[in-house]
């Protein structure tokens, strides 16, 4: 599977940097109609998006309705952004909208993993850097534009100036090979089968047990 | 070295250590649901990849299956019928565990899992769903993650997990009569916000949790994840180990008393070492109802709604000022002043048997007020069989209260049913804008509260009409 992680993306940043923006307003549950990971999209932010579920009315002040956010890549956004639900339809959502990249003083977790693991930048940046960042591209948001590099780790912005990012080594590889995970832990298959060897005398419960 | 109980759990769960924090988990017990399970299961089936072992992975509807009587296939929520059918017939081609909708099993993930023996003190547990971190009150090292992670536990029986940070939280004192688990964890979400567990493993502790029935511990775990944390755990003792006793998928006989001599070694050692500790005084805890759209937006009730200005932290001033404009709430606003629409007992926070007891012994010979809506949907349906056994069905039901079939329920809304627009007192976990429903207005409290509230018709607590 390969997850088309960009190593370097340069984009519109759109600003959402309200506190506790959880998976339920990126994509509330009534959105998710199909056992499916596509097209969602069109559903991301629909309670904030749209005047009315039924119509699909835009709302005029809802920034990624307003030019040029419609096309923004990369999301600034406000402390804890993803918590709550742990639906990954959130992550595929904000995937195929076009967003590559999300920058916030810190995400929920399972929010964050998710993120990862379909090809999403999500990156912890202190909230000043973060305010630093919005003040700038809300001057001219079709010109400022941010360049994120995941190699070089670094986020530039005005003319010379760069932020560096922390990323763990593991997820970064993750992001930079795409690799496929399950692939990558069958390599530990006889790591997995030594240990419920062992296991399975320490508890002999958790393999045999009453079938109900 | 004395360790941690997250230490010893982590211990016993890892196959490989992969550099840095992270590890190669074993996961001894994987859990789905009808809405994020479907997904994941199809998902494996179009990679080609088998489930290792099928046997150990469960599967239960919960999450768009009706709490009508009378319930079918066919939902409420637009498109349900496909998610249940495409669970049912991937499940059965896999080989897994199903408790379908008529099964007697069948129930709200985190309630049957715990209730039917599958997930056990000091095992592995993970789920497509936040709130697994409620299974850690068993003494369970237990998760929530996303489809794709669910997809590798099941093709490999393990995960790439980093491994958390350890917190303790110790709960001294006593609390005051009518103050329950509900409220214990609010005011703690509330006291240190909604991202202090983040990156955490927390243990819950001191002798007000042991004081705990293992209903009430299950609540306190369960929103482990609205504080941010990765799990939140308990160590077993005695109670954990009466009631896992003789559950249909636990151990018997001898196998039962290696598994308890097993499980008595799962604490943290005197002397371990904490990441960070925090210490709560039940005294100071009362009982409690959100005024905000985060479960951090909190006030006892003998509180008014706060000035958002009131914050020094400038981002919470921010989101103070947006819930109040959500919320339609003033500052200043007394909380037993505010009139609510709807009260809904039910979700995998509140409403095992003990929830159904608590509030029916306040609801009976009273009824709600007029102008409520008020529900009762049971966790699973066994906690309903044992409720109907005891006749609490007929009190909810004389009290003005719609007696449900067991599942999620309006925990959130889904498509179908819905509290759109309208202001309700619930004993779920997330008061979220839109969460049960387009421009619905939630209140998290305890059930008592749910059940005081729906008699006044205002926000109250139950010593109101004592």
């Amino acid at each position: 599977m390969n997850l088309q992680t960009q190593i370097f993306h340069r984009g519109i940043a759109a600003t959402l940097l309200q506190p506790n923006i959880d998976t339920d307003a990126i994509i509330p549950s009534r959105e998710i109609q199909r056992v499916s990971k596509e097209g969602l999209g069109e559903a991301l932010f629909s309670g904030w998006r749209y005047r009315s579920a039924e119509n699909r009315e835009p709302e005029p002040d809802f920034i990624l309705n307003q030019d040029p956010y419609q096309g923004a890549s990369i999301l600034l956004a406000g402390d804890n952004f993803g918590c709550g639900s742990s639906r990954e339809h959130a992550v595929w959502a904000l995937k195929d909208f076009g967003v590559k990249a999300i920058l916030a003083p810190s995400f929920g977790g399972i929010f964050f993993n998710n993120c990862a693991l379909n090809g999403i930048l999500a990156i912890e940046l202190e909230e000043n850097s973060i305010q630093r960042l919005a003040e700038w591209v809300r001057i001219d948001p079709r010109g400022n534009l941010l360049e994120i590099d995941l190699t070089a780790q670094r986020i530039r912005w005005r003319e010379g100036k760069e932020i560096k990012f922390d990323i763990e080594p593991a997820r970064r590889s993750l992001l930079l090979d795409g690799l496929d995970g399950i692939a990558a832990t069958l390599r530990h298959e006889a790591a997995i089968a030594a240990f419920e060897d062992a296991d399975r005398d320490r508890r002999p419960w958790v393999y045999e047990f009453p079938d109900g | 070295m004395p360790d941690t109980l997250l230490e010893k759990l982590w211990n016993l769960h890892e196959v490989t250590d992969l550099g840095g924090r992270d590890s190669l988990v074993h996961i001894d017990r994987i859990f789905l649901h009808e809405r994020t399970g479907s997904i994941a299961l199809r998902g494996l089936e179009q990679a080609g990849c088998g489930i290792r072992a099928p046997r150990r992975v469960f599967c239960t509807m919960d999450h768009i299956v009706d709490t009508r009587p009378g319930r079918g296939d066919i939902t409420l929520v637009p498109g349900g019928r496909e998610f249940i059918e495409a669970t049912r017939h991937s499940a059965r081609k896999a080989g897994i565990h199903l408790f379908d909708i008529d099964d007697s099993r069948q129930g709200i993930v985190h309630v049957v899992a715990a209730e039917n023996g599958i997930v056990l003190p000091g095992m592995s547990a993970v789920c497509p769903d936040s709130h697994t971190c409620t299974l850690g009150a068993l003494g369970a090292l237990a998760w929530g993650i996303g489809s794709t992670e669910a997809e590798h536990a099941m093709a490999t029986s393990s995960l790439r997990v980093s491994r958390p940070r350890s917190m303790r939280v110790n709960f001294h004192g006593e609390t005051a009569p009518g103050v329950s688990a509900k409220d214990m964890i609010l005011h703690l979400i509330a006291k240190f916000g909604s991202r202090a567990g983040r990156g955490y493993a927390v243990e819950f502790a001191g002798p007000a949790i042991r004081a705990l029935s293992m209903d009430g511990r299950f609540t306190i775990c369960n929103m482990a994840v609205e504080m941010g944390a990765f799990t939140g755990m308990i160590a077993p003792d005695e109670s954990t180990f009466a009631y896992v006793r003789d559950l249909s998928f636990a151990p018997r006989g001898p196998l039962a008393q290696q598994a308890q001599a097993h499980w008595r070694e799962l604490r943290s050692d005197d002397g371990a070492e904490f990441d960070r500790e925090l210490e709560v005084d039940c005294a100071q805890i009362a009982p409690s109802v959100t005024w905000g759209a985060n479960p951090e937006q909190l006030a006892d009730i003998n509180g008014v709604v706060p000035e958002p200005e009131a914050f020094e932290d400038r981002q919470k001033s921010l989101a103070a000022r947006q819930a109040l404009a959500y919320m339609d709430l003033e500052p200043g606003t007394p909380l037993r002043s505010i009139r609510i629409d709807a009260a809904f007992i039910g979700s995998c926070t509140n409403n095992r048997i003990d929830d159904l007891r608590t509030a029916a012994n306040y609801l009976r010979n009273r009824k709600k007020a007029p102008w409520v809506q008020a529900m009762c949907v049971p966790g699973s349906s066994a906690v309903k069989r044992l409720a109907e056994a005891e006749g609490l069905d007929e009190i909810f039901r004389a009290a003005g209260f719609e007696w449900r079939e067991a599942g999620c329920s309006l925990c959130f809304h889904a498509g179908g049913e819905s509290f759109g627009g309208r202001r309700v007192i619930s004993s779920t976990n997330r008061n979220f804008q839109g969460r049960q429903g387009p421009g619905a207005r939630t209140h998290l409290g305890s059930p008592l509260t749910v059940a005081a509230s729906a008699c006044r018709g205002y926000i109250s607590a139950a010593e109101d009409s004592r």
